[in-house]
């Protein structure tokens, strides 16, 4: 069905846009008529005199070809005139298009302004690109920061045409963004490995993300809802497989979400504190391998970018070279540290899945404390 | 010396020994070719895999390292070392030369080229991989990150800097001491007036290239941290340094379509240039230009916002002397007698579709847009507006026009329209949509896409299997002149033709203006 309207599309050329083929930039405002930012508008407005200029000198320039081509042609049998130069045409079509740039440029400098206004922020998120997913972390006053991870959502099974693909194919995560709306956010944008880049097209906000250093953006949202982005820097293999996904929300929404957050945070906390049953940590496992590791390693353990799990000497060999592998990464390969980015909970859990599925069977059983001595040495 | 009278050797030994300008530009332009159809068959796997969302073809990382080649094969393989030939054939002969000033060198400018190339593809070959990193490299994916391939890489790089220096400064040398007396500077046909430009040009930046990928090196093998924060170094640096010579290269690959495109259009108007000066000024201005705007290609890695200030109205300066070009040339048909063979037709096309190339080039310009524009599929199109559209269509016409001069045979008329107009059709079938996707949020340099981008990207791949169909007849046409094209008798072949090329004969012999022509009061463009 896609390939006959594409091909009825490509025979009509593309001059009706239905709403599944937007054909400009955002407008900064949502479908209901709220202005998202303002920010998005005006950069929507800039980017429509600029484009509008471009237009009418497009149509006079356009226009003398192509009059010049109908009436100037040898077949009608005119005779070439042989004047070649004019130096106050010259000098006119030099002044003038000046004077239109500075036209350009008085709107283009305010606007660029507001961009780096990061000033009076009421809350600041630190978002670390890694490969392939994003990291944000709320910092707080007291300390008490929460953090999390936000991976694609979509699964392999639609990548590979297995499975019908979702409406927001590509462009969902596990755990997204959550911002309260009508208030000044800032972001302090930095990278753990090679150099990403942030965007969210509706809120008009993409900032490089550089390992190493740490660039600022802001937003102020005014309309709740969705807004959906993507990784705009090439950053390996799958660059195209790390969407961004923002919830904005109503303040008294955003505080619970915060508090359950927090919430999760204390209880993930006890749980390393306990020892957990087999089923309770492959159950686990199984999730994060999911999240974390199945991009490289393969859905079964067969590896692919990554070395194969399945029968490696690794998950099978002795537990410490096993887990210096999570823990610390393999440097100089798509290998991270995932010491830092998940729990112990978590590195146990995985450890376990690792050591027992995909037919290794080692019957290993890996619980947090195991994680944290091996941390401490 | 007594071997000037003789014709060329016979057999491999012509091509491998040659000094000749004529033998040597031949050698280029056959070798572009060939690069251009690897560089193409490249872009072909890339639009068969995003001809429908989802993994189809090929894997997230071979799909990287498509995109990475194809970059560097089509920029350095096809266009910068097509307009070397065309500066060979036509340079000596433009000026009253009887060869290049360094005839040695430049047999090795050439030959260094196969082996690079040959390097940079068996990449694919290797562990790891090919470089996947993008034609623009940016560390420390190209570092720290990179394939082993990478090293291969960056030895590959610098042969072709290398070649590209012996190049210009045999063109510098050329066009500064060899002229014909009488050719004074601004006498000279415009195809050399840019050619000498861009040549100063390449030996300005191809330093500062060869310096990027040998910190590279360093970083990759020998400890250092140019470009690694955690050893004290930026990889933002990595950038500037890149985009100091990359913003003067895409300006090394117009320049010389400029120039062509002024020698095509008075030709087919049967007037002479509008604006002779003020070209050679225009040109001048834009090289300048061009060494203080690099960071435009960086507005969202978090620069001090006076330095986006800065280059954002230097950047948007550009445009003023591209537009001085664009009115000369509409000026120049102006009241002309216009006829419409494939070289007039490829000149109009650029003329058309670079000017679309600007407009675009002026919105990216402004820094708060650019926000929202960058590494979007906008700037897909746009460059390849006014590097497919401008750099390779004047190419296009430049091979229709000097043809018959060269081989002293005509190319089949019909095919040769046939062929501009399934290129133009092909080129806007696939790259007018980018414009769309682009501002509707799809980045570049991804395998796979939201839904809402498929049908345009369907219409893309399919204007580009129209687009890359069109060269084999190209090629086709090319190669059947050649053998059994009909002969030109007229050493001018187009009536419209000035310049001392067309006062040879047709084929012109192996060895030309051995004694210096008579330059004509008149100036020659
Ligand atoms: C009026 C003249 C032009 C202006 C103002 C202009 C401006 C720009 C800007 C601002 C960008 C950066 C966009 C971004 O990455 O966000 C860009 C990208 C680019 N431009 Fe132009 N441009 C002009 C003409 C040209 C010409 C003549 C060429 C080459 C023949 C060219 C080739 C490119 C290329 C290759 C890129 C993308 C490089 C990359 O990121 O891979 N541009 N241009
Ligand atoms: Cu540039």
């Amino acid at each position: 069905m896609l390939n006959a309207r594409a091909l009825a599309a490509t025979a009509l050329l593309p001059l009706v846009a239905n709403a599944q083929n937007q054909v400009n930039m955002s407008t900064g405002v949502s479908e209901a008529g709220a202005v998202i930012t303002d920010l998005g508008v005006e950069i929507y407005d800039l980017h429509m005199l600029i484009f509008w200029i471009c237009v009418v000198i497009g149509i006079g320039v356009f226009g003398v070809m192509l009059y010049s081509i109908y009436a100037h042609r040898k077949s009608k049998g005119v005779e070439p005139s042989q004047f070649h130069e004019h130096t106050g045409v010259e000098i006119a079509w030099t002044i003038v298009p000046f004077f239109i740039l500075i036209g350009m440029a008085v709107p283009a400098t305010s606007t660029l302004l507001e961009v780096y206004d990061n000033d009076d922020a009421e809350m600041s998120i630190l978002v670390t690109g890694y490969q392939w997913k994003w990291k944000y972390e709320y910092l707080d006053a007291d300390g008490e920061n929460v953090a999390f991870f936000s991976n694609l959502a979509t699964s392999q099974e639609q990548i590979y045409n297995t499975d019908t693909k979702g409406e927001n194919y590509l462009l969902e995560v596990d755990e997204p963004l959550v911002i309260p709306v009508d208030t000044k956010v800032r972001f302090l944008i930095t990278a753990n490995d090679v150099i990403h880049s942030w965007w969210v097209p509706e809120i008009a906000v993409k900032r490089d993300a550089i390992p190493g250093f740490i660039n600022e953006a802001w937003t102020r949202v005014l309309a709740e809802g969705v807004y959906r982005g993507q990784c705009t820097e090439l950053c390996g293999s799958y660059h195209g497989f790390m969407p961004v996904e923002v919830h904005v929300v109503g303040q008294n929404e955003f505080d619970d979400w915060m508090a359950a957050k927090k919430g999760a945070a204390a209880a993930d906390a006890a749980l390393a504190a306990t020892e957990l049953s087999v089923d309770e940590l492959m159950a686990r496992g199984e999730d994060v391998y999911n999240a974390s590791c199945l991009a490289c390693h393969g859905a079964n353990g067969e590896g692919g970018l990554g070395n194969a799990i399945a029968g490696s000497a690794i998950a099978m060999g002795g537990l410490d070279s096993h887990l210096s592998v999570i823990v610390n990464g393999v440097a100089g390969t798509a290998m991270q540290a995932f010491g830092a980015q998940l729990s112990d909970v978590d590195v146990a859990a995985v450890t376990t899945y690792q050591r027992n599925a995909f037919g290794n069977n080692t019957g290993d059983v890996v619980q947090a404390s195991d994680v944290v001595s091996y941390k401490e040495g | 010396m007594g071997d000037h009278h003789h014709g060329p050797a016979k057999g491999l030994s012509r091509w491998l020994y040659t000094t000749n300008h004529k033998d040597i530009g031949t050698m280029y332009l056959w070798f572009s070719f060939a690069m251009f159809l690897l560089g193409g068959a490249f872009a072909m796997i890339i639009r068969a895999e995003l001809f429908q969302p989802g993994m189809q073809l090929v894997e997230p990382g071979f799909f990287n390292q498509m995109t990475t080649l194809h970059g560097l094969v089509m920029v350095f393989g096809a266009i910068m070392p097509s307009f070397v030939g065309l500066a060979n054939w036509l340079i000596p002969m433009m000026i009253g030369a009887p060869d290049m000033a360094l005839p040695r060198m430049n047999n090795w400018s050439f030959w260094i080229l196969p082996p690079a190339f040959l390097m940079l593809a068996s990449t694919l070959l290797m562990e790891g991989g090919a470089p996947a990193f993008g034609w623009t490299f940016y560390a420390p994916l190209s570092t720290t990150y990179a394939p082993p391939s990478v090293t291969f890489f960056i030895f590959a790089i610098h042969i072709l800097g290398v070649s590209s220096i012996m190049g210009s400064i045999n063109i510098i040398a050329t066009v500064m001491n060899m002229r014909a007396p009488g050719m004074t500077y601004m006498k000279m046909p415009l195809f050399v007036w840019t050619w000498l430009i861009t040549a100063f040009l390449l030996v300005a930046v191809m330093p500062v290239l060869a310096g990027a990928v040998t910190m590279m090196l360093m970083d990759i093998h020998f400890g250092t941290s140019f470009f690694s924060a955690a050893g004290g170094g930026d990889p933002v640096l990595f950038q500037h340094i890149f985009w100091f010579f990359g913003h003067p290269e895409v300006y090394i690959i117009i320049l010389p379509a400029f120039g062509v495109i002024s020698q095509i259009i008075p030709a087919f108007s049967r007037k002479p240039l509008f604006g002779y000066a003020s070209m050679v000024y225009a040109t001048a201005a834009i090289a300048f230009l061009s060494f203080i705007v690099w960071a435009h290609h960086m507005y969202t890695v978090g620069m001090p916002v006076a330095g986006e200030l800065f280059f954002m109205y230097a950047t948007m300066l550009i445009a003023v002397p591209t537009g001085v070009k664009v009115f000369n040339w509409v000026t120049t048909m102006w009241r002309g007698a216009m006829t419409f063979e494939t070289p007039m037709l490829f000149s109009i096309g650029f003329l058309v579709l670079f000017t679309i190339g600007g407009f675009t080039g002026l919105m990216l310009s402004i820094a708060p847009a650019d926000f929202q524009y960058h590494d979007t599929y906008f700037v897909v199109a746009h460059f390849h507006y006014v590097m497919v559209a401008g750099a390779v269509f004047s190419m296009t016409a430049a091979i229709y026009f000097w043809l018959p001069k060269w081989t002293g045979r005509m190319y089949n008329e019909t095919m040769g329209k046939v062929h501009f107009w399934v290129s133009f059709i092909g080129f806007n079938v696939t790259f007018f949509p980018q414009h769309f996707v682009g501002l509707a949020g799809m980045p570049r340099r991804i395998p796979d896409y939201a839904l809402q981008f498929a049908d345009f990207n369907m219409m893309s791949s399919i204007g580009a299997f129209i687009y890359g169909a069109s060269q084999l007849l190209f090629l086709y046409n090319v190669i059947a002149a050649i053998v059994a094209g009909e002969k030109v008798s007229d050493e001018k072949v187009w009536d419209g033709a000035e310049g001392l090329e067309w006062t040879l004969p047709s084929p012109p012999p192996y060895h030309t203006f051995e004694t210096p022509p008579k330059i004509e009061e008149q100036p020659a463009h």
